[in-house]
Formats: structure tokens, C-alpha cells, sequence
């Protein structure tokens, strides 16, 4: 990898491979016996497996802020999508188990007085469906978008300003029970995915191994990216863009792609969370869902990949420890991270431990 | 001998807030020829390159390249029919080194997957040494350009531009910054070049005009005030007064 000594790049690979290993704990452990004293509650799994989700979707904006210099403030709308379109797959898992019994419809279809299914509903019976949606829905979507804002040339403030535009606008969207999408509650009581009941310890597991895989394979998409010339140009466009544009590069297209690339990581990482956590309602698209994600990774180190997996996990841990006390403090403490993050840790936690090109 | 475009303006005129900074301005470069500019500071010269760049579009006027019109396109297509340029203000990436900010101005595919899937060829590899033993950034290799002395930052600029391998290649104000050694090295590479490729450089310094020892343009208040070689450009009462008299 040129730019960073052969030491720095082990050392890298090392925390890696560290941290997978970490995190292959907590369904091993939980696989023990009940009594015994390293067994891990079905509860940290279950906490551990979203940490990893978010874990993708911080490294799906490092690829775009931290590389591409793209602030987007609304990758929660990318994940919301995927999750929903998991969500969609779900309820239409849950067949005539539902309180009113539809073999069809889901239930707060049946309780709005829908006839039949509405066409967009339409072939999220079939798992490969659904997971193609949630990578197409949020690719497609940063695909407009980022061809009206780049073609634009609009950067900086202003795409982050749109971006949270849009996910605010795709919240209030969402919360509307005529889009079809269960309004306000949204969708779950799910029962079960590929014929598994997701109540089950191997449904449990299953699910957390996948979004282990999926984000290694996340990081692997990325590291290839941004160690090839493509990467360096990313870099290139981050510091001066339109210096790129003089040497012949079409900029829009290389953020074009990098941004819907990210979607496209975030909708993978929103499919993954829902059945995990076992719901998915508007509240996933609010603005400052957004703003959290971006504060992770400004948190772990941007430009690093690694230093997004480890804010992603690092801030949750101390979100989760914090709710469980003092739950008016959490946005408190957000802030403050972000000013201690912005005024001392320009390069994050990962800065602590290596210097690498700012 | 490379038979190239020939680049040809005429009547550009751009204004910023009502401020004329070219005016009517016309201008012909055949191709492989080697043009100076020079006038004083805000005569235009920036602006001119900007206008054939595509950065800034004239109000009114031709710019064309060949066949092409270049107040149609956009700063990427500019670049790739072969118009290579180099900054007033040496701007490459800080945070790439040396050798990686070379290899992105290299003449390459430049599509995005091109770019994915690019490996350094040996063949690519001696073009980027040669060019830095050219500029004398051979052993500067492995830094990060945001380092660089300002000299440095002149060279690598042009070094990128010598990697583009461009048709013209606008050169503004390149030897700001550099030792007098190195002036005469960048006069003599420029002289070197031009033939195979056209060469537009705007300069203040004299000496390094009189080093090219080529046609003179002179540029004020937007427009162009006179024009031929050096000696006679000299000798033009109209430049000493606003130029080289003060
Ligand atoms: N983007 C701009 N906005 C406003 N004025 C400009 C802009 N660019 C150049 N000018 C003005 O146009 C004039 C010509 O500038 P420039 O082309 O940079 O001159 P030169 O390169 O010959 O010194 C100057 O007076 C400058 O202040
Ligand atoms: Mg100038």
C-alpha cells in the first residue's frame, strides 16, 4: 500500500484480524451452558450484532466523508431503506399468523382496509428480492441525488444539508399509513427469515455471523477500493477537486460512484439490523440518526476504514452503558465528543495510536 | 514533428462585477509553437488561462482548439482533447506523495474502473522515475507533496503536467520561487518540449522570457498590446510605458 511503511500496514492488519476475532465471542460464549460463569446473555448478542450493523454503516460513510470528502448527513435513510425492504420480506414472512389471520396482507393493511397487496409490495416474498432491494432502493436514491448535487458541483455545507433534507422528508414520507409501509409503527411482530423462527439461538447466531460477514466483506470492498488508484483520486477530490477536473477525471462520476457504492453498504447494514433487533419504524430515518453515524466515525478516525468500526463500536458501548443509567445525558454527551473529537482528536482514536495522512 | 491543433481566441471578453478583466482580447498559438505572455500584475494573463481552460466563461468571443469549441465543454473534456495546465499557485494533493500525484496526472485511461483496476505497468513506472529525475524529485519520492518547499511544489506541478503529456500545455508563472539554475533548467525544458507540443507561459521575469528566446505576448488591461519577438517588443513605446518602463 503505498503511503504507509509495510510496520504501520501489519499493524493494521493485526487490529483487524483482533478485532474479528473479538467478535466471534459472543455466540461462542453464548452457545455455553446457562451456568456456566463465561456464558454471554442472549441480550449482549443481540446488542453485539447491531453494534455490527452500525459498524458497516460507519464504514460506508468513512468511504464517502473520509475519503471522498462526501458529508453526508443522511446515510440513516440509506440504512432505513434496507431495512425496510427486509422488513417488507418479513411481514410477508409472517403469512396468515398475523392477528387477523390474512393469508396475504399484513396486519396493519387488513386494519386500513387494504383490498390487496399494493404493487410495490410486490416480490418481497422472495428472500434474494428483498436483499436485491435493499442494496438497489438506497443506490438508486443516492444515485439521484448525488447526480442532481454533483453534477451541480454543490459540496461542503450544502449536500449536507440536502442529505439531511432527504431523510428528514423520507422520515415524514414513512410516517404516513397511506405509503403502504405501517406508518408510525412500522413493521414487526416477525416470525421468521429462510424458514428459520428468529426467536431461536441459531436464528440468533446465524443473523449476528452474517453481519460479521457482511462487514467483513464490506472492509474488504473498501480496502481494495481506496488502496487503488481509484482511492487515491478519492483522496485527490477530498482536497482539491477542481484540480482533478484539470487533469481530465470526470469528478461526478467518481463521486457518483463512491456514493452510491456507500448506499448501497448502508441499505446491506439496515437489512441486516431489522432482523436483529425485530422492528423497523420511521423514527429509523430521523435526522439525528444521521448526525450520530457521522460522530462515530469522526470519533474512531476518518479516512482509516478501521477507525469507523472502531467509533461505530466504541460510542455505542458508551451509549449503551450511559441509557442504562442516565438516558437524558446521552445527547449531552454526544455533543461533547463531537467538540472533543473536533477541537483535540482531529485524526480520532485511531490518531492516537499512528499518524497517517490527514 | 507532431502535427497538433492550433489554439485561437478571439474577442474574449470576460468581466467580474463589471470589471473588464479581459477585453476583446485575440490570440493565436499554432501548433508546437512556444509563446510567452507577460504583463503586468491583473493585465488578464490568469484569466486567459482560465477562459481556454474551461474555469471561467468569457461573455462574448471564440476560444477553439482545433475543431473544438471550448467555451462548450467543461474543464474534463478540456483536458482530455490534450490542454494540460499548471497553476499560478502550485496546486497538486497534500496529502498524496510525490510519486502518487504524478501517477494520477499520468496519461491513463480515466474512467472509473480504469481507475480500480489500474496497476502500475513497469513501463508507467520508468515515465514517473524520468520525470522526477527531470524535475529533480527523484529522492522526494515517497513524501507527501504537502511538505515540498515551494520551488519543490513549482516543479512537481509542472512534472504532473509533463505526465499528462498534453497537446498545449499552459504554464503560468513557473519559475516564481525557483533559483536562478533552476530558472535556466525550466526555460531549457520548455524550449525541449515545444515542437512536440504546443507551450503558452506567462511570466514576469525577463530574463527567463528572453532565456525562451520565442515570440512575445503582452498583455494589459485585458487585451493585447503588443506583439513579436522580444527585442522589438522591447523597443515598443507603448510597453515601456506600461510595462517595462516602470
Ligand atoms: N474570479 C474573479 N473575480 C473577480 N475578479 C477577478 C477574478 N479573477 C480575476 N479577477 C480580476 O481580473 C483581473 C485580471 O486578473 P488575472 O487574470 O489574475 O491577472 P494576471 O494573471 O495577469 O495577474 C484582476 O484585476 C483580478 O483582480
Ligand atoms: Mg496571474
Amino acid at each position: 500500500m503505498p503511503g504507509i511503511s509495510a510496520f504501520r500496514f501489519n499493524l493494521r492488519v493485526a487490529l483487524i484480524a483482533l478485532i474479528f476475532v473479538l467478535l466471534l465471542l459472543p455466540p461462542l460464549l453464548n452457545a455455553l451452558p446457562a451456568s456456566h460463569p463465561l456464558r454471554v446473555s442472549d441480550f449482549v448478542v443481540a446488542v453485539t450484532g447491531k453494534w455490527i450493523c452500525y459498524a458497516i454503516l460507519a464504514l460506508s460513510i468513512d468511504l464517502a466523508w473520509g475519503y471522498a470528502g462526501i458529508l453526508s448527513l443522511g446515510h440513516g435513510a440509506f440504512f432505513a431503506l434496507g431495512g425496510y425492504a427486509m422488513g417488507m420480506h418479513l411481514m410477508r414472512n409472517i403469512g396468515n399468523r398475523g392477528v387477523y389471520g390474512h393469508p396475504v396482507l399484513p396486519d396493519f393493511m387488513v386494519f386500513l382496509g387494504y383490498k390487496e397487496l399494493p404493487w410495490y409490495w410486490l416480490g418481497f416474498e422472495y428472500f434474494p428480492f428483498a436483499m436485491l432491494m435493499a442494496l438497489l432502493v438506497p443506490g438508486a436514491l443516492a444515485g439521484l441525488v448525488g447526480w442532481l448535487a454533483f453534477r451541480s458541483r454543490i459540496t461542503g455545507v450544502y449536500l449536507s444539508i440536502i442529505t439531511q433534507a432527504m431523510t428528514y422528508a423520507l422520515m415524514l414520507a414513512f410516517f404516513r399509513n397511506d405509503m403502504g409501509f405501517g406508518g408510525n409503527n412500522g413493521f414487526t411482530d416477525f416470525k421468521d427469515l429462510l424458514g428459520v423462527p428468529l426467536n431461536t439461538p441459531s436464528a440468533r447466531a446465524g443473523l449476528y455471523l452474517a453481519a460479521l460477514g457482511a462487514l467483513l466483506i464490506t472492509l474488504l470492498i473498501s480496502a481494495y477500493t481506496v488502496q487503488s488508484k481509484f482511492g487515491r483520486l478519492l483522496i485527490a477530490i477530498r482536497d482539491a477537486e477542481s484540480r482533478v477536473r484539470f487533469l481530465g477525471y470526470d469528478v461526478t462520476a467518481f463521486k457518483l460512484f463512491v456514493f452510491v457504492l456507500s448506499a448501497m453498504m448502508a441499505g446491506l447494514a439496515g437489512a441486516l439490523y431489522v432482523p436483529i433487533v425485530g422492528i423497523i419504524n420511521p423514527g429509523e430515518f430521523s435526522p439525528g440518526n444521521s448526525i450520530e453515524a457521522v460522530v462515530w466515525v469522526a470519533f474512531g478516525g476518518r479516512g482509516t476504514l478501521i477507525g469507523a468500526i472502531l467509533g461505530a463500536f466504541s460510542v455505542n458501548a458508551l451509549k449503551t452503558w450511559l441509557t442504562s443509567f442516565a438516558p437524558d445525558l446521552w445527547l449531552l454527551v454526544l455533543g461533547g465528543l463531537f467538540i472533543i473529537v473536533t477541537l483535540f482528536l482531529p485524526r480520532g482514536l485511531i490518531g492516537l495510536g499512528w499518524r497517517r495522512r490527514s | 514533428m507532431k502535427k497538433g491543433a492550433s489554439l485561437y481566441l478571439d474577442g474574449i471578453t470576460v468581466t467580474f462585477d463589471g470589471f473588464r478583466a479581459l477585453n476583446n482580447l485575440s490570440l493565436i498559438v499554432e501548433p508546437g509553437e512556444l509563446r510567452a505572455v507577460i504583463g503586468p500584475n491583473g493585465a488578464g494573463k490568469t484569466t486567459m488561462m482560465d477562459v481556454i481552460t474551461g474555469k471561467t466563461k468569457p461573455d462574448s468571443g471564440t476560444a477553439r482548439f482545433g475543431d473544438h469549441d471550448l467555451t462548450r465543454l467543461d474543464e474534463t473534456r478540456i483536458a482530455n482533447l490534450g490542454i494540460g495546465r499548471k497553476f499560478q499557485k502550485p496546486t497538486m494533493f497534500d496529502a498524496l506523495t510525490v510519486f502518487e500525484n504524478l501517477e494520477l496526472a499520468l496519461k491513463a485511461p480515466r474512467g472509473t474502473l480504469a481507475a480500480l483496476h489500474w496497476r502500475l505497468s513497469g513501463e508507467a513506472r520508468d515515465r514517473i522515475e524520468e520525470v522526477m529525475a527531470e524535475t529533480g524529485l527523484m529522492d522526494r519520492a515517497k513524501d507527501r507533496a504537502g511538505i515540498l518547499s515551494h520551488g519543490q511544489r513549482q516543479w512537481l506541478e509542472i512534472g504532473m503536467l509533463l505526465m499528462q503529456d498534453p497537446e498545449l500545455l499552459l504554464v503560468d508563472e513557473p519559475v516564481a520561487g525557483m533559483t536562478d539554475q533552476e530558472t535556466e533548467h525550466t526555460a531549457e525544458l520548455l524550449r525541449r518540449i515545444a515542437g512536440k507540443h504546443s507551450v503558452v507561459v506567462v511570466e514576469h521575469d525577463l530574463e527567463f522570457v528572453r532565456a525562451l528566446g520565442r515570440k512575445v505576448t503582452v498583455l494589459h488591461e485585458g487585451s493585447v498590446l503588443s506583439e513579436g519577438p522580444i527585442e522589438q517588443v522591447q523597443e515598443d513605446p507603448r510597453v515601456i510605458d506600461v510595462y517595462l518602463g516602470r
